[in-house]
């Protein structure tokens, strides 16, 4: 899955050199999403680059796991910077957005608790964008064969002859 | 005449499906020298083209056709068009399932009379008891190589069992053990013994448990008497004027129909799809389908009482090394009303990866109680709870006109709703389930809701009296004697037990029952 984040061949000056400020989280810039520290950067196409940041912390406040880097929820959505899905997702976003306004914020990502943020995303939970893009996720996100060894799992083992001989019944605190 | 068979070829057994039913039924046939066409809708995939990945082998195997759902199960709210997790493929569901192969208890062969009257249920006895299958069942035991039984070895416990183990002795369970389990603790029947691979869900690569896509089906294919037809999808099953099966039409692998005709037509499309068969085969003399003059074709849909319990420990586990299903707590299967339900359930150690855990541990949920718990994922041990369910007129297949598959046919709709006693057995199973693994040390436990069904059950069954079902005791429709079902769709009652034993015993004896009536001249 990590396939499709296009890993630009950027220097930190170059990325902070080309951006603009947005959310705290996230480096900002025309045509782009990427982290602070540029060990990740993502061009997009088709969506607001402001969008897709947002878009990126969205689907970490659905899944948060603290131990898993934001290139991976970059990753996870991805899909969405495509000609037919730009409309449906910066309305959704920008749902979003108004609905941060209204709880008293800037807008989505400038909500620095996370618990505020999941308090808007509670609000529209029934949406069907909030169930698309949390739908897409548990794949998105879950499926990605780079994820798997921050959770312990070990995907396939046919290739190394299964776990006869590589710890099957090792638990030791029984 | 040898395979492979002509379309106007009129003395062949047609058989629909070639998972554990019509793929033991069709080498059954086949080895007693009776000609078999075996038409299946799936592609043939062989442990060489089994994929180690959920999603990806999701995406080769599983029946994905058009489906709907209703009732207050849960499955239909979390996959509304998934009400099912089965195979597309030569071999059905033996390519997918886990192996445990459990004989009915004996009293579970007359749940009307043992449990007597249910309210809202409609208990049937089966027509046939325990001593009548015995016999089938020790060949069917035979043929699947189970582990303990025929003197052969159990499997060696993995992590995921010795923690239920631990906790189920905790408690004071007597009956845990690696299970009887149709996969090689040994190289047996030419087959490889078990590697501890996992993934018993997507195929095994070593071929080491039973599975009729690479074990019945060649070995009929090998006498010259059996041809299985790929991608040969049935639409609808045809008769003459005096109301006798003549052929099957079916879509070719090009889309094309052909009519195979036919001396016997036997169905194993599994509980949703046989009976949607029979419907969709309606005719004037048979408007509300076929075999279906007692009007329960569809009817008492069974999927067994199912659940799981996931815990999650201080320590690692990592329950998806080896065998999928790599032990049972048996002590819980017993009929004991006093626990406030009829009829038992067994717990079942199971594991799914983390890309299955995310989509089934809590469908729909998200945010930091869903995911500190996958956060756990490598410290979780897990079982899954499989017991009766009440049979109900209401629980059925009907089809679905608003709704049509890739052939035009109207799709499936699958409609359950839980009985009280399944909910109250649930309950019953998430408690214990969750004391087992609170008695050696978790800190957190899933109480885990259904996944698509597995065990499909019920919707053909067999009935002494023709008003009561659709077969009799042979698997022989009531009012069609050329029409046979041979898949789980019979069952009367589901029992405890994971079905697949029972099914591949009944297809032995129906093979004998068939190639008998065919040599008196009966069929």
């Amino acid at each position: 899955m990590t396939e499709v984040l296009s890993r630009q061949k950027m220097t930190r000056r170059e990325l902070l050199a080309r951006s603009v400020a947005a959310g705290a989280t996230f480096v900002v810039g025309s045509g782009f999403v990427g982290a602070q520290n540029a060990a990740w950067a993502m061009e997009v196409k088709h969506l607001q680059p402001g969008t897709m940041a947002t878009l990126i912390q969205m689907a970490r406040d659905i899944y948060p796991h603290d131990h898993v880097a934001d290139e991976f929820y970059a990753a996870a959505v991805k899909g969405y910077d495509a000609e037919d899905k730009a409309e449906m997702v910066e309305s959704g976003i920008a749902g979003l957005n108004a609905a941060a306004q209204g709880a008293g914020f800037g807008d989505y990502l400038n909500a620095g608790w996370e618990r505020d943020r999941v308090d808007i995303l509670r609000g529209m939970e029934k949406s069907a964008f909030f169930q698309t893009v949390r739908g897409g996720l548990v794949t998105g996100l879950y499926n990605q064969k780079a994820v798997w060894p921050l959770f312990g799992y070990e995907g396939e083992s046919y290739s190394k002859g299964g776990y006869i001989d590589r710890g099957f019944d090792d638990v030791n605190w029984i | 005449m040898a395979a492979p068979f002509d379309l106007n070829d009129d003395s062949v057994v047609v058989v629909i499906g070639t998972g554990a039913g019509g793929g033991v039924l069709a080498n059954e046939l086949a080895q007693k020298g009776v000609s078999v066409v075996a038409l299946e809708a799936g592609g043939r995939y062989l442990p060489d083209d089994y994929i180690n990945d959920e999603w990806e082998s999701f995406g080769q195997l599983a029946w994905l056709d058009a489906r709907t759902t209703s009732g207050d199960w849960r499955v239909a709210r979390d996959f509304s068009g998934l009400p099912t997790w089965i195979v597309k493929a030569v071999g059905g569901a033996t390519v997918h399932w886990a192996g445990a192969s459990l004989r009915f208890q004996d009293h579970e062969w007359k749940a009307a009379t043992t449990y007597g009257p249910v309210q809202g249920a409609s208990l049937l006895d089966w027509p046939i008891d325990a001593a009548e299958m015995d016999p089938w069942y020790t060949k069917a035991e035979d043929k699947l190589g189970v582990t303990r039984t025929g003197g052969r070895e159990g499997l060696p416990g993995n992590n995921n069992f010795k923690v239920l183990e631990a906790g189920a002795k905790a408690l004071g369970y007597k009956d845990v053990h690696t299970g009887r389990m149709a996969i090689n603790s040994a190289e047996n029947d030419g087959r490889a013994a078990c590697q501890q691979v996992g993934f018993c869900f997507q195929g095994c690569k070593f071929g080491a448990k039973w599975s009729s896509a690479y074990a019945d089906i060649p070995r009929g294919e090998a006498t010259g008497n059996l041809e299985v037809r790929e991608r040969a999808h049935v639409l609808k099953i045809e008769h003459n004027d005096a109301g006798q099966v003549t052929g099957v039409l079916y879509a070719d692998a090009d889309g094309n129909q052909q009519l195979q005709k036919a001396r016997v037509v036997c169905v194993a499309g599994n509980s949703i799809e046989s009976p949607r068969l029979l419907l969709n085969s309606a005719s004037n003399m048979f408007p509300d389908g076929l075999a279906n003059s007692s009007g329960q074709v569809g009817r008492n849909y069974m999927r067994h009482m199912t659940g799981s319990v996931y815990a999650v420990f201080d320590k690692p586990v990592r329950m998806w090394r080896g065998t999928t299903m790599a032990g049972i707590i048996t002590d819980e299967s017993r009929h004991d009303p006093s626990r406030g339900f009829v009829g038992g359930y067994e717990m079942e150690t199971l594991s799914i990866g983390l890309p299955f855990m995310a989509a089934f541990l809590d469908p729909g949920g998200w945010g930091r109680e869903f995911t500190t718990a996958l956060d756990g994922y490598e410290n979780m041990a897990g079982m899954w709870l499989v017991g009766e369910d009440m049979p109900q007129e209401t629980n059925r297949i009907t089809l679905n006109h608003e709704v049509k598959d890739q052939y035009g046919l109207p799709a499936p709709n699958v409609h359950f709703d839980d009985h009280p006693n399944d909910i109250a057995m649930r309950n019953h199973a998430y408690k214990q389930g969750s004391a087992i693994y609170d008695a050696v040390g978790a800190t957190r436990v899933f109480p885990t809701p259904p996944y698509p069904s597995t065990h499909n059950l019920g919707t053909n069954r067999m009935s002494e009296n023709p008003r009561d079902g659709v077969v009799n005791k042979w698997g022989q429709t009531h009012d069609v004697s050329n029409l046979f079902v041979s898949d789980g769709s019979q069952f009367t009652t589901g029992a405890a037990e994971n079905p697949t034993l029972t099914i591949v015993a009944l297809a032995i004896r129906q093979a004998d029952h068939i190639a008998g009536q065919m040599n008196a001249g009966n069929l």
